[in-house]
């Protein structure tokens, strides 16, 4: 029965590691660029309902909604002043440096305003769980609410992007952005709205994520997308199930590596776990090959 | 080599032997405080590991955040060999030898890093670097290590799973790393180790080699046309900058006390420091950043009030810097000013 518990622990790292990875994976799939930030806006949206939850209404839910409204701005905000200037630069590593300097400002902001002490982080899931069987296998509320959180999600970002007329937008800016823009889609638009949904997502991953690790810091959200990161290219970047399926593999993989192998490694092993697919499949489970064009 | 590089080159050497002529008065004449002292051998290492990563983010054009982690193998593995060799051989030639270790290990490390991710396109190259260094880190962090009569004893759990004898030392003590590494890097040596990675990394650029990485990094499509081996060029340099990495590495593990893999010297926010020097020095400008490595290393130490905020300040830095200098809008709007500045001339 522990087995089966830390499989299921496994599933509810995974699905937060899927939420976050399905904000990068979009955006590197439609704008063409790692948004190194991404994990610190999951930082973000972890202080701004770690502030209204324990200072001002106190109300979690509005915390949540606050949350996804501040980060979209964020989102939508740094993409119209530090990213889209250099799309087009002549160097790819323009933008990536940028996007790496967004991220130690968001961090360093954080530390200046709140301090590097760990805040604890009440949970936004206020449900115990359920226990099943003779009661040898408990799954806590948060657990089941993060997967099921991340099904939603996961099930409306299909709907959207292949039935609407945005979502097809998107799919076309992805497929080719000269094309796009000469069958009138606004490719800027198209972006801004990418991020406005990458960066709500990792509201809902960061709410999810302190949730059930309850320890608030400006680097929480740092390892976290990293790894979303890996499951995202693991999954094969650029594609939605395939961001879902890598976040749940490599949360699994990470806790029964914790468990089993030790905790001082898991880390490393998911990490080793990227440079492995590199090595064998760099498009990873469910993405294309493209080839390059002269 | 044509007269105009080769200037250039000695200016680089002679900028850094002026710095360090004039720093060795001011120790002579007792005008550096002991504060300052101390800063000195961080500032050089700091400055070689810039230069490191100028080779492979300007040179290459492959972005590494996670050069941090060579210094780590190349501060590990020389701590090491020193520690057992301290009582052996006198403190030259164990010095010397600990640089041929490190220096080994960080290119080694580099290489095979290298095989897996230089195939790929830059984002990748840097989640890799990135993960590689948390890697390093990890490791050294879970391993003990321990020598007695017996020779070597290796543990991924505590320190009492080696099963020493009691005359036995713990060299590498998990989290707590390796203490008592002797004492043997100074300024002098740094700066030679310095001018040394300039040499290499100078040399580099201006010869046929070097062109080849250059021209990778412009087009690798039209460079593997004209029968440029890419994906070797690109290992070439790549190691170069993971040896030199390590050379720094040696440096900061014989200036320390108690070596630890902590994330304050080689996590991700130490490779970003070195990545802020190497791009306000200039990205491919070598020289640059080695003045942009000193400048932002004793700037900080100058200014206490702003330590504060000098981490938002580079993050601010590296932004602006990046939009000024790549932005094609703002290519333009140089250009038109600069233009009409001619005109009126």
């Amino acid at each position: 029965m522990s087995f089966l518990t830390y499989l299921i622990n496994g599933l509810s790292l995974g699905s937060i590691y899927a939420i976050i990875a399905l904000g990068y994976t979009m955006v590197y799939g439609i704008a063409k660029m790692l948004n190194f930030a991404h994990g610190d806006f999951i930082m973000v949206g972890c202080y701004v309902i770690f502030t209204i939850c324990s200072t001002l209404s106190g109300n979690t839910f509005v915390g949540i909604i606050a949350a996804i409204i501040i980060c979209t701005l964020l989102g939508v905000t740094t993409e119209r002043i530090a990213y889209r200037p250099l799309r087009g630069a002549a160097s790819p590593l323009a933008v990536l440096i940028t996007a790496i300097g967004v991220s130690y400002f968001l961090e360093n902001l954080a530390l200046l305003i709140f301090g590097a002490d760990i805040k604890s982080f009440s949970s936004v899931v206020k449900w115990n769980g359920v226990t099943l069987g003779d009661g040898s296998l408990r799954i806590q509320g948060v657990t089941i609410v993060t997967i099921a959180v991340s099904i939603v999600i996961l099930i409306a970002l299909q709907l959207f992007i292949h039935k609407t007329k945005e979502g097809q937008a998107m799919l076309a800016v992805a497929e080719d952005r000269g094309a796009a823009t000469l069958m009138g889609i606004n490719v800027n638009k198209t972006i801004t709205l990418t991020f406005a949904i990458g960066s709500a997502l990792a509201a809902v991953a960061g709410a999810l994520l302190c949730s059930a690790y309850p320890s608030l810091s400006p680097y929480t959200g740092a390892m976290p997308g990293i790894k979303a990161f890996v499951a995202a290219v693991l999954g094969g970047i650029g594609s939605i199930p395939g961001a879902m399926i890598g976040g749940l593999v490599l949360g699994i993989i990470e806790i029964l590596s914790k468990t089993y192998i030790s905790s001082q490694l898991s880390d490393a092993i998911v990490f080793g776990i990227l440079v492995v697919v590199l090595l064998v499949k760099p498009t990873g489970i469910l993405g294309k090959k493209i080839q390059e064009k002269v | 080599m044509n007269k105009k590089r080769m200037q250039d080159q000695l200016i680089t050497y002679g900028i850094v032997i002026a710095a360090y002529i004039i720093m060795e008065i001011l120790i002579l004449t007792g005008n550096l405080s002991s504060h300052m002292k101390g800063l000195l051998v961080p500032m050089t290492y700091y400055a070689v590991i810039a230069v490191a990563l100028n080779l492979c983010v300007g040179i290459l054009g492959e972005l590494s955040i996670g050069h941090c982690g060579f210094m780590c193998i190349g501060a590990f593995f020389s701590a090491f060999f020193s520690k057992v060799t301290e009582n052996m051989l006198p403190t030259p030639i164990r010095f010397f030898l600990a640089f041929v270790v490190g220096i080994a290990f960080a290119a080694l490390f580099g290489f095979l890093i290298g095989i897996p991710v230089l195939r790929l396109r830059g984002d990748y190259l840097a989640i890799v670097t990135l993960a590689f260094g948390e890697i390093i880190k990890n490791v050294i962090n879970a391993i003990y290590l321990g020598v007695d009569a017996n020779g070597l004893h290796m543990s991924l759990k505590n320190s009492m799973e080696l099963g020493l004898l009691p005359e036995g030392e713990i060299i590498v003590n998990g989290a707590m790393g390796i203490t008592g590494t002797p004492h043997d890097s100074n300024f002098t040596i740094a700066v030679i180790v310095l001018l040394i990675s300039l040499f290499v990394v100078q040399n580099l650029i201006n010869s046929r080699d070097g062109r080849a990485i250059m021209a990778v990094r412009d087009n690798s499509i039209a460079a593997e046309a004209t029968g440029i081996n890419v994906t070797g060029y690109k290992m070439m340099a790549f190691t170069i900058s993971a040896a030199i990495a390590g050379a720094a590495g040696v440096l900061f593990s014989h200036n320390i006390t108690s070596l630890t893999a902590a994330s304050q010297y080689f996590g991700y926010n130490a490779s970003i420091m070195i990545l802020v020097y190497v791009v306000l020095g200039g990205i491919g400008n070598i020289r640059g950043s080695v003045i942009a490595a000193v400048i932002l290393y004793m700037l900080p130490e100058l200014l206490r009030g702003l330590n504060n905020y000098r981490m938002l300040i580079y993050a601010i830095v590296l932004i602006v810097m990046m939009i000024f200098n790549w932005s094609p809008n703002v290519i333009i709007f140089r250009k038109m000013i600069l233009s009409k500045f001619k005109k009126r001339r």
